[in-house]
């Protein structure tokens, strides 16, 4: 079974696929810069308390997003 | 990253280098001569594409339109990130040739790259470095002039993602590889708990550390060397000037119950050298030890994103950090460094929050200098109520200066040891440019406390400094007028504060308002550059409001 999280929602050390990312034209492309783009496989290291980032690892590199941005980015998360 | 590392190694010129982006964000030109041939070599800020809106990204871009020959350099531990870049660079149609940097520290993740066929692909020299041994960097000269035109890339900026995907699959192969004590430190310290208090810990060491260092230091070597040689020196030179009294005032300064003393006498050659080197050298040294070896294992980014649930409540951005620890020890870097910042709006306001509230470790040396006789209690008192002016002048500064606040992303790179060598250029070439900056303008400065007190232009001058805020502020009017002389170098104000015999409440209240008053010249200099007079005004008249409002208060309070 898969089930679709953004990546707040999302428990740390899961894995899944990107398959939506709903910000603003600007934050999705600073999002596309990095790589962080609908269909790549992800993996959640960590999130931050109070609030903090989300943190990624996506390839060889970790990504921290922020709070706010990381509720935007949708998952499809691997059972 | 890595690039600074390759110029240095390129040119001989030092530029500056950690392990976390964004440490360089202007340029450096240096030459270097090939087969005759004489290069400009040029180290532009990183960027993870040429339409970034950072100004240190803007930087980035333009240096690329201007350049004949660009030298890519690459993480071969994050290749197909760094393609992006790359792509966007062939699409210039500038010759280019490809340096692999890190390519050990990748081929020991179990990273093989294909390096002929990532030529063939790319249509560039290709030339796998380790920049920070200098491996590889004769190859990279030497393809200097084998660089070219790279293929066409397809201009579907849509399928950039897709086309770097297939370069990948052909070029790329992983092995296996068992985990180390480095990946698991990694995974630690950014566990959502156990990091959080492992990030606390750590600035509580960076402030431990530096007063161990700098107090040791001071103990037991600079104390000594001061008392044991100078002083007797100086004691003969005394004996020598006494004929000729205003050399004796200027460079001597007053004889305290007939000796020289460091603190109180007011000479140039005896409290402005000691003050300079025997008080506030040692901390400078300690604090930008510490900071270095943070900076080159990558601590700061994972410091950014700990701090960014917090910050990003007080309107800020995780990643302003980095720029407000760099002003813990100037804040010149500091100001400088809001360059990596998105956002005009959010750089305004840290480079604001740098000069109001974060005083520079030359001014925290003299702070701790002057208020440790009294216990902890005093320091915690200055450094708490600035915390506390810059919370809510953060808070203040998110409403009055609305407007969006781009959240947090940010690469974090993987720990790396720090090489000594790396550390200690870095932490001499700090040092230099904090002696060649600052001890001109106050040795000047002492000079000409020293004429203005030996006439009466002194108490003339106090006169005018309204007694209305010496009286509000509970301090005499010479304490004001010292606090003004911070405009050259805080420390020069506070080492000036000592012969007042001032109370230990007008010490804290002093130290409070000097740090809050009003940026001192280097960083004023600096302010108007990147943000033009009006926000310097803005800022400006924070400053003083904010100095007036919170050493009355205190003065109330305490």
């Amino acid at each position: 079974m898969e089930e679709v999280r953004s990546l707040v929602e999302m428990e740390t050390g899961s894995k899944g696929e990107i398959v939506h990312i709903d910000g603003g034209e600007g934050m999705v492309r600073r999002l596309w810069v990095l790589g962080v783009i609908p269909g790549k496989k992800i993996e959640k290291v960590s999130s931050i308390i109070g609030r903090g980032p989300v943190v990624i690892r996506l390839g060889q590199q970790e990504i921290a997003l922020g709070r706010g941005i990381a509720q935007r980015i949708l998952v499809k998360v691997e059972r | 990253m890595g690039k600074s590392v390759i110029f240095t190694q390129l040119s001989g010129i030092y530029a500056f280098s950690s392990n976390y982006p964004g440490t360089t964000v202007d340029f450096v030109r240096s030459h270097v001569e090939l087969q005759g041939e004489l290069f400009e070599i040029v180290d532009a800020p990183g960027t993870y594409s040429l339409e970034g809106t950072a100004e240190a990204e803007k930087i980035a871009a333009r240096l690329v339109e201007d350049a004949d020959i660009v030298v890519n350099v690459v993480d071969a531990g994050n290749l197909e990130r760094n393609l992006y870049l790359t792509f966007e660079l062939m699409e210039k149609e500038k010759p280019m040739v490809v340096a692999l940097n890190m390519w050990d520290e990748a081929r020991k993740q179990g990273i093989e790259i294909d390096l002929e066929k990532l030529e063939k692909i790319l249509g560039v020299p290709v030339v796998p470095v380790v920049a920070t041994t200098g491996e590889g960097i004769r190859d990279l000269l030497a393809a200097l002039s084998k660089a070219r035109v790279s293929h066409p890339v397809s201009s579907d900026h849509a399928r950039r993602w897709e086309d770097i995907g297939k370069v990948i699959t052909e070029v790329q192969k992983f092995s296996y590889r068992r985990l180390t004590w480095r990946d698991a430190l990694q995974r630690i310290t950014i566990l959502p708990g156990i990091g959080f208090v492992f990030g606390l810990f750590a600035l509580g060491g960076i402030f431990f550390a530096v007063r161990f260092i700098g107090e040791g230091l001071i103990e037991y070597v600079l104390d000594p060397l001061f008392q044991g040689y100078y002083l007797p020196l100086l004691e003969r030179l005394s004996v020598l000037l006494s004929r000729y009294p205003l050399w004796h005032e200027v460079f001597l300064g007053k004889l305290i119950d007939g000796h020289i003393d460091f603190e109180r006498s007011l000479g140039i050659l005896s409290t402005a050298v000691y003050v300079s080197f025997g008080a506030v050298l040692p901390y400078v040294l300690a604090f930008y030890l510490i900071l270095g070896i943070l900076e080159d294992i990558g601590y700061l980014p994972r410091l950014a994103v700990f701090l960014d649930g917090f910050l990003h409540r007080l309107g800020l951005h995780g990643y302003s950090v980095v720029p407000m620890l760099l002003g813990l020890g100037c804040n010149v870097p500091g100001l400088m460094a809001t360059r990596v910042l998105e956002d005009k709006k959010e750089r305004f306001i840290v480079a604001t929050l740098i000069t109001v509230a974060i005083p520079c470790s030359a001014q925290q040396a003299l702070i701790f200098g002057v208020l440790a006789p009294y216990g902890i209690t005093p320091i915690l008192v200055v450094y708490g109520t600035l915390l506390v002016v810059m919370i809510f002048l953060a808070l203040l500064l998110k409403y009055l200066v609305p407007g969006f606040r781009s959240p947090l992303v940010c690469e974090i790179p993987p720990y790396r040891l720090p090489l000594p060598k790396a550390v200690f250029s870095k932490l001499w070439i700090r040092l230099r440019g904090f002696l060649r900056d600052a001890l001109p303008v106050v040795f000047l400065g002492v000079f000409v406390v020293n004429l203005l007190s030996l006439s009466d232009a002194f108490s003339y001058l106090t006169r005018i400094i309204s007694p209305w805020v010496a009286h509000a502020l509970g301090l005499p009017q010479e304490a004001l007028l010292v606090i003004a002389l911070g405009i050259l170098r805080k420390y020069l104000a506070m080492g000036l504060l000592l012969p007042l015999g001032l109370s230990v409440k007008q010490l804290v209240i002093a130290s409070i308002v000097l740090s809050l008053f009003f940026p001192c010249v280097a960083s004023f200099v600096v302010f108007l550059r990147e943000f033009g007079w009006r926000r310097l005004f803005v800022a400006i008249s924070i400053m003083l409001s904010f100095a007036f409002l919170v050493g009355s208060l205190l003065n109330l309070l305490l």
